[in-house]
């Protein structure tokens, strides 16, 4: 597929067009920032409707095939209408697991049938996808998943739990991982991949209070749930290896995703913004030397990220180790996030000791979003556990 | 949206420099050549000659090949990754001044010569170390047909190799540049100093009232871009420094066993030689973002883009020298051990050309104000 220049700047106007007219105004509440935090039907329903308005009108799901609900273009269109989504701060698409998880997966490793099955529902956020990876008592360590699926006639059978479920109460479909044996050579042998129904009877997400105080995800109880066999996507005992491949797809370092926006995007430009703002000892916080000096560093730490992306497009550049860039990516924009938000609320002198209310800087966006901020470094591995990931595979350190 | 470009040229050149610093600067030779009086040996500066690599800035009708400062950043990568000391960026920098600040006749002497593979440095700082390159103390008068130049600079790379120093002094009040043959210093104006990084040839130039021709005073006087140019130049030598002491580091983390266990399984290791990892790539995409602009002659972009590249990899090379000794163990404690190589070579690097605090200090007012 070749697109011309002409083609490409026409639709980055045509994309930066219809998101500065489309953007919805306040909707009168706060709103999530990613869609761990979705903790009310309110917010859920907004965003929903968002999602649909933007598949409608074909801004998302564009790269993916036209026989099953994408528009066949060229991902470079997509890229185009994600950039406009961040540039005109819209809301981001709740549907990030069916987006970027669910639908990559189904779209490389599943049948026919899945595909046709599942792929439109993601895309207008008609079926709503949640992750059944983590455990209680396993959260960044999959393999040890204990959560059983016994085989029984054309069905499998399933007990156990499954934590940090988002949007588990409003899905439809959970990618599930679950054991299917317990005596294979070692632990991930016996792991198999579901693409389970929410709606089988002895499922029941329940939400968790989250340490902002407010509900954004569930555990998920399984109660000898029955669920059918064809469920199954890869052959049992393979659940790891789609796992890994699902696991590609979120750290971005493969394309296949849907795009679209994501979660609300901090900029660091938003921290200098609230740095003139807020007041430290009576003064612009930004006159304050010391806080120059920690929002340069911040400044000069963002703009190395930035050039990630044009740095991929260089393999001259990368030499020795040259998945870094692309494995690195969560582990660096997760952290730079808290980091910013927990700088954020030190611009705001004894101000910064407040939470979500009136008399907060911001309503205590601040403080909010730096406690959310430990969903990009916990979830989806931690930051420790992407460190060890990136040092075994990356630099070839042995495993720990 | 921020690009890097990447040009045919620096592609090239990166894979002659790649095999050349291999191939001639291993560690067994690095360790050997401190032992030298010279920083390199005369046939590995000449192979440099003639690869053409001193000419690479230097404009065609001087004899160069007219390229961008950008398209040195390979080699000075290359040279910083393998510790090889050579007047290269002290000739390219003193290059730089010349091709900015000379007249057309002090282009026409100096600049052929130094294509042809003549040696040229830079000396700019003084005895208090201050990085600001327009605050300086050494002065020159001019009489006549003579110039009086009164100076005392320090860390003057490889000065006795070079046919031509580029010196700044006060000339009525405004800080200017000199042009200082090697045949004109006195003896003894030149003096070996004790530097931390002992792959580097570091002299402090002394001279009283020295007179020279007037007409080696140049007429430009652009100290900001000779101190971007050197940021550039730096940086570049520290990103390729922080891949050299990354491998150091990961060789002994695979090989190196404690308590049954190779000690890269342990996190408390692993877990900072990632950081290391990134920090490298944070450098190289500072580094080559500048090299864009400055190859694009993106001026109002370049000084925040070096300034930030020095910041960032001054602090980055420290920590991993820093942390690939401590890593070392007991042997990292000793000389033998070539993890100091790479800790006192970025100690170097940070606190030549202004260190990561003084270069945050100046990009507050360009990115906040």
């Amino acid at each position: 597929m070749s697109v011309t220049q002409a083609e490409i700047a026409e639709f980055e106007e045509q994309a930066d067009r219809w998101f500065a007219e489309h953007k919805p105004g306040n909707p009168g509440f706060i709103l999530p920032e990613t869609f761990m935090e979705v903790g009310t039907d309110q917010q859920f329903e907004f965003l929903r409707d968002w999602q649909q308005k933007v598949y409608e009108n074909g801004y998302v799901g564009m790269s993916w095939p036209k026989e099953y609900g994408g528009l066949g273009m060229d991902q470079v269109f997509q890229d185009i209408a994600t950039k406009a989504m961040a540039k005109h701060r819209v809301p981001f698409l709740p549907n990030t697991i069916g987006l970027n998880w669910a639908g990559p997966l189904i779209l490389a490793m599943g049948s026919e049938e899945e595909k046709r099955q599942y792929i439109k529902g993601i895309l207008s956020a008609e079926d709503i996808w949640c992750q059944g990876f983590s455990e209680p008592d396993h959260g960044s360590d999959l393999g040890s998943a204990q959560c059983k699926a016994v085989k029984d006639g054309d069905e499998y059978v399933i007990n156990g739990s499954k934590i940090w479920t988002s949007l588990g109460s409003y899905a439809k479909y959970m990618i599930l991982i679950a054991r299917t044996s317990t005596d294979g050579p070692n632990k991930y042998a016996g792991l198999s991949f579901f693409l389970a129904p929410m709606q089988a009877a002895g499922i029941e997400p329940r939400p968790i209070k989250k340490l902002t105080g407010e509900y954004g995800f569930c555990q998920t109880f399984f109660h000898d749930a029955r669920i059918p066999a064809s469920c199954m996507i890869g052959k049992e005992g393979e659940g790891w290896k789609v796992a890994m491949a699902t696991l590609m797809f979120e750290r971005g370092a493969v394309g296949g995703q849907a795009g679209g926006l994501s979660m609300m995007d901090l900029s660091i430009d938003d921290i200098v913004e609230l740095a003139r703002r807020a007041k430290r000892n009576g003064k612009p916080a930004i006159e304050d030397p010391h806080v120059r000096e920690q929002l340069v560093d911040l400044i000069t730490e963002a703009r190395g990220n930035s050039y990630m992306s044009a740095r991929t497009k260089v393999p001259a550049l990368a030499t020795d180790w040259p998945d870094a860039v692309s494995m690195s990516g969560k582990l660096r924009a997760t952290e730079l996030k808290r980091r910013m938000c927990q700088f954020a609320i030190s611009l705001q002198g004894a101000n910064g000791a407040r939470y979500v209310s009136s008399e907060a800087v911001d309503g205590g966006l601040w403080q909010r979003s730096y406690l959310n901020a430990f969903s990009g470094t916990i979830g989806g591995g931690t930051s420790q556990i992407q460190h060890n990931i990136i040092g075994e595979r990356v630099l070839g350190l042995p495993k720990s | 949206m921020a690009t890097i470009e990447f040009s045919e040229e620096q592609t090239m050149l990166m894979e002659t420099a790649v095999d050349f610093c291999r191939k001639h600067s291993p560690l067994d030779r690095v360790r050997a050549q401190i032992e030298q009086s010279d920083g390199i040996s005369a046939e590995v500066w000449q192979e440099m000659v003639d690869l053409g690599w001193l000419g690479i800035t230097v404009p065609e009708p001087y004899g160069g090949l007219g390229l961008s400062l950008a398209d040195t950043v390979p080699i000075a990568e290359s040279m910083g990754r393998h510790l090889m000391g050579s007047p290269f960026v002290a000739t390219t920098l003193a290059t730089q001044a010349l091709i900015q600040n000379a007249s057309e006749t002090q282009k026409e002497h100096w600049l052929p010569q130094i294509a042809e593979g003549s040696a040229a440095s830079l000396a700019l700082t003084e005895e208090d170390g201050n990085w600001n390159l327009t605050e300086v103390g050494s002065h020159a008068q001019v009489q006549g047909d003579k110039l009086l130049l009164t100076a005392k600079k320090c860390f003057v790379l490889d000065a006795p190799q070079a046919a031509v120093i580029v010196v700044s002094a006060q000339v009525d009040g405004a800080a200017r540049l000199v042009a200082v043959t090697a045949d004109q210093l006195p003896e003894g104006a030149l003096v070996r100093e004790t530097v931390i990084d002992e792959t580097r040839r570091s002299y402090t130039l002394e001279v009283d009232a020295l007179a020279l021709p007037a007409d080696q005073l140049l007429p430009g006087a652009d100290f900001a871009s000779i101190e971007h140019a050197a940021l550039l130049l730096l940086s570049a030598e520290m990103s390729g420094g922080l891949a050299g002491v990354l491998h150091v580091i990961i060789d002994y983390l695979t090989t190196r066993k404690q308590f049954d266990q190779y000690i890269g399984s342990y996190q408390s290791l692993k877990h900072p030689t990632v950081q290391i990892l990134l920090s490298m790539e944070a450098c190289r995409s500072h580094v080559y973002r500048a090299a864009t602009l400055i190859a694009q002659s993106d001026n109002d972009a370049i000084e925040e883009a070096v300034r930030m590249a020095k910041a960032q990899g001054s602090e980055a090379f420290a920590f991993a020298g820093d942390r690939a000794v401590q890593f070392h163990g007991g042997f990292g404690f000793t000389y033998e051990c070539d993890a100091q190589l790479f800790l006192r070579r970025a100690l170097w690097c940070q606190y030549q050309f202004g260190d990561a605090a003084y270069h945050r200090n100046l990009l507050a007012p360009l990115l906040l104000d």
